[in-house]
């Protein structure tokens, strides 16, 4: 870590919501880097955080209800959560764009596909209408839209949701960013679409040598496109590392019992799962502890559940490989 | 085209269903969308068979015309030799004992007006079912069966967890004792800890109950886990179905290929080879005649062979497949 090639650095980021029942924490501390030109992944469950960490780092929290409450986000050496407003709005889009999960819902119903690129394009680049508007057709087809001058003119209800998806990720590489941030960018997608655009972000990280985070709770997608690894836990970092520690040396409980859990493509047939028992804890019931002891099967975790420690002391992060960290307490790692 | 039905629970036999595209207001229907075309299949005694396919195949519109939450537009559904396609509400009754169906967000299925304790009790009351005593202890018996604690009843639906209310909507669906249940994407909306949960929790009552159940899911490695057959179907139309193991080590229709292809497999540097289909999904109202595969197969065909239908056939012992020059590799071997 720390190496020049970094280009995004989020570190100790603290992200709150106000909320009528007191303010929440719903990212508590979370540190990772982003290498130039690699693909970070952050996976997690519903409610883990990994969204807001996304939102936080674009500086699109929902306002005025969530608040960063401290850290930093180094981009470039610059620290985004200190950059005033106006310069936020040139960083979004032309230095880090964002794929969102719902294309219907991150694209305007009301406008043609080329009029939502060229409101990107003519906010950040100096171009007339015109030619906003031809650029907008090699957009389309970068992204791989079948004939682009007839789409450009298409609103986004035409479009099937592969090809809404590919509008939204044209849009978000209009104006060629460092850093491409996608959230969840397949989940609403069928299976061969989804490997269709999988695809697509790699061939276009290849091409245009952009640093992409990944968000997704699909470690299949994770395996398929990252070279790193965020596991996140009720709002922690639980583990991070290097893609192959993390799949084939998971340390931390978590990690190893997500893995566990899935059915994958060659699980014996009408043969028991594993599972993680228990479910995550809510925003306003966080243990100070190792948030995940409560779901631990380590033979000793009652007496740590009992324990002083786990009522007042947050584990920190362990290094214990090559960029290979884990949440330190023994009671939540593999044993 | 019966399928050795002799001591099977369901058999289904040419079902279609389909809907009236109305145009203008007053306008009566000229086209027909077939969410439903000409599906043949059995389901025996305690057995599961998966269905998978991409949004819009009409998996659902199948799953709720065999529960006859549908009227088909014609074809036979035999449950337990009785015929029940043109079956009157009033008549439906006595059957819907014996089916059930359990829905992708059991948010959106269970009344948040009312407490677990009266969901759980209206089968009883809906098919006077003993008396309010031994209604009582037959939902603890539920609550207990499906790993939900007894203080669960005086609770309202929103004040528990994804998994937790998917665990209701599974006690509800298995407390008349039902032969059938169908169960509609019953794990999507979940993470995958609570997912690995619920799904041994339905291999549990299975086995128990000796339930058959039909699962549809899009989701390809879940439904290897739980069925014992799986079919595949593409617009409409079944295109494979075969035992679970014979179905992912020899998949022949070239559809099936492909969404085996496209799953994301949590294994990094896991190569294989992709099979990219071309174009989308045609639309169900006016499908391309003949095969509806034939245009997006990786076997390019002339137009005069594409439009000429397959034939869905037995090719080895309980594999069935649509046969067609763009949909098998070895067509003369099949034909």
């Amino acid at each position: 870590m720390g190496e020049s090639t970094t280009i995004l650095s989020v570190s100790d980021l603290v992200t709150g919501f106000q909320t009528d029942a007191g303010q929440v924490v719903a990212v508590d501390g979370v540190s990772f880097d982003l290498e130039q030109g690699k693909t970070l992944g952050i996976v997690g469950e519903s409610g883990c955080g990994k969204s807001v960490t996304a939102m936080s780092i674009m500086r699109l929290l929902p306002q005025p209800a969530g608040q960063i409450l401290g850290g930093s986000v180094l981009y470039n050496s610059e620290d985004l959560v200190q950059a005033p407003d106006e310069r936020m709005r040139v960083i979004r889009g032309s230095e880090i764009g964002m794929i969102f999960q719902e294309p219907m819902t991150a694209l305007n119903p009301v406008h043609r596909v080329g009029r939502q690129l060229s409101e990107t394009l003519l906010l950040h680049e100096d171009l007339s209408k015109k030619d906003a508007w031809e650029r907008s057709v090699e957009l389309l087809e970068m992204v791989g839209i079948p004939s682009p001058e007839v789409r450009v003119g298409e609103y986004p209800h035409q479009l099937s949701g592969g090809m809404r998806q590919r509008v939204v990720i044209a849009i978000a590489l209009a104006c060629n960013p460092r850093v491409v941030i996608a959230d969840e960018p397949t989940t609403a997608l069928d299976v061969t679409v989804q490997a269709q655009i999988l695809d697509l972000i790699k061939s276009l990280q290849d091409r245009l040598g952009m640093s992409v985070i990944m968000i997704t709770h699909d470690l299949g997608v994770i395996a398929e496109t990252c070279d790193d690894v965020v596991v996140m836990y009720a709002g922690r970092v639980a583990e991070r590392g290097p893609i192959d520690a993390i799949f084939n040396n998971p340390q931390h409980l978590y990690t190893k019992g997500l893995m566990d859990a899935i059915p994958k493509i060659d699980s014996p047939r009408k043969q028991k799962l594993n599972t993680i028992e228990g479910s995550v804890p809510g925003l306003a019931e966080m243990p100070t502890g190792a948030r995940f002891a409560p779901r631990s099967w380590h033979p000793q975790i009652q007496d740590y559940l009992d324990s002083e420690e786990f009522k007042t002391t947050r584990p920190e992060l362990v290094q214990i490989g090559e960029n290979h960290w884990v949440e330190d307490c023994p009671y939540v790692r593999v044993f | 085209m019966s399928q050795d039905s002799s001591d099977s629970l369901l058999e289904v036999e040419n079902l279609q269903v389909h809907f009236p595209v109305k145009e203008g207001v007053f306008s009566r229907a000229k086209r027909f969308c077939k969410a439903v075309d000409d599906v043949s299949f059995s389901i025996k005694p305690g057995e599961t068979l998966g269905l998978v396919g991409e949004s819009g195949c009409g998996k659902s519109t199948l799953g709720k015309a065999i529960c006859r939450l549908l009227k088909p537009t014609s074809g036979k559904i035999r449950f337990e030799g009785d015929n029940i396609e043109a079956l009157k509400k009033s008549e439906l009754r006595p059957f819907r004992r014996d089916m059930q169906i359990i829905f992708q967000d059991p948010a959106e299925s269970l009344n948040g007006r009312h407490t677990v304790g009266e969901i759980l009790e209206e089968p009883f009351v809906i098919q006077k079912i003993g008396n309010s005593q031994q209604r009582k202890d037959k939902i603890k018996s539920l609550l207990d069966k499906v790993g939900l604690p007894r203080s669960s009843i005086e609770k309202y639906p929103f004040e528990f967890s994804g998994g937790q209310r998917q665990r209701i909507g599974i006690a509800r669906a298995i407390s008349l004792e039902p032969k059938l249940i169908v169960c509609d994407e019953p794990v999507s909306a979940l993470d995958v800890s609570v997912q690995s949960q619920i799904l041994n929790l339905m291999m549990d009552l299975q086995k128990e109950m000796n339930i058959s159940y039909l699962f549809i899911a899009h989701d390809l490695s879940v439904v290897r886990v739980i069925s014992d057959r799986i079919a595949v179907m593409y617009l409409g139309k079944f295109v494979e179905l075969a035992e679970g193991d014979e179905l992912f080590q020899n998949p022949l229709h070239e559809y099936t290929k492909a969404l085996i292809s496209a799953i994301p497999v949590p294994r990094p540097g896991f190569k294989k080879e992709r099979i990219i289909l071309r174009g989308d999904v045609p639309s169900p109202i006016d499908p391309p005649p003949g095969c509806y595969f034939a245009r997006r197969s990786p076997i390019e065909v002339s137009e005069d062979v594409a439009s000429q239908p397959g034939e869905y056939k037995e090719v080895n012992s309980g594999h069935w497949v649509e046969v067609h020059p763009a949909t098998v590799r070895d067509y003369d071997r099949y034909s």
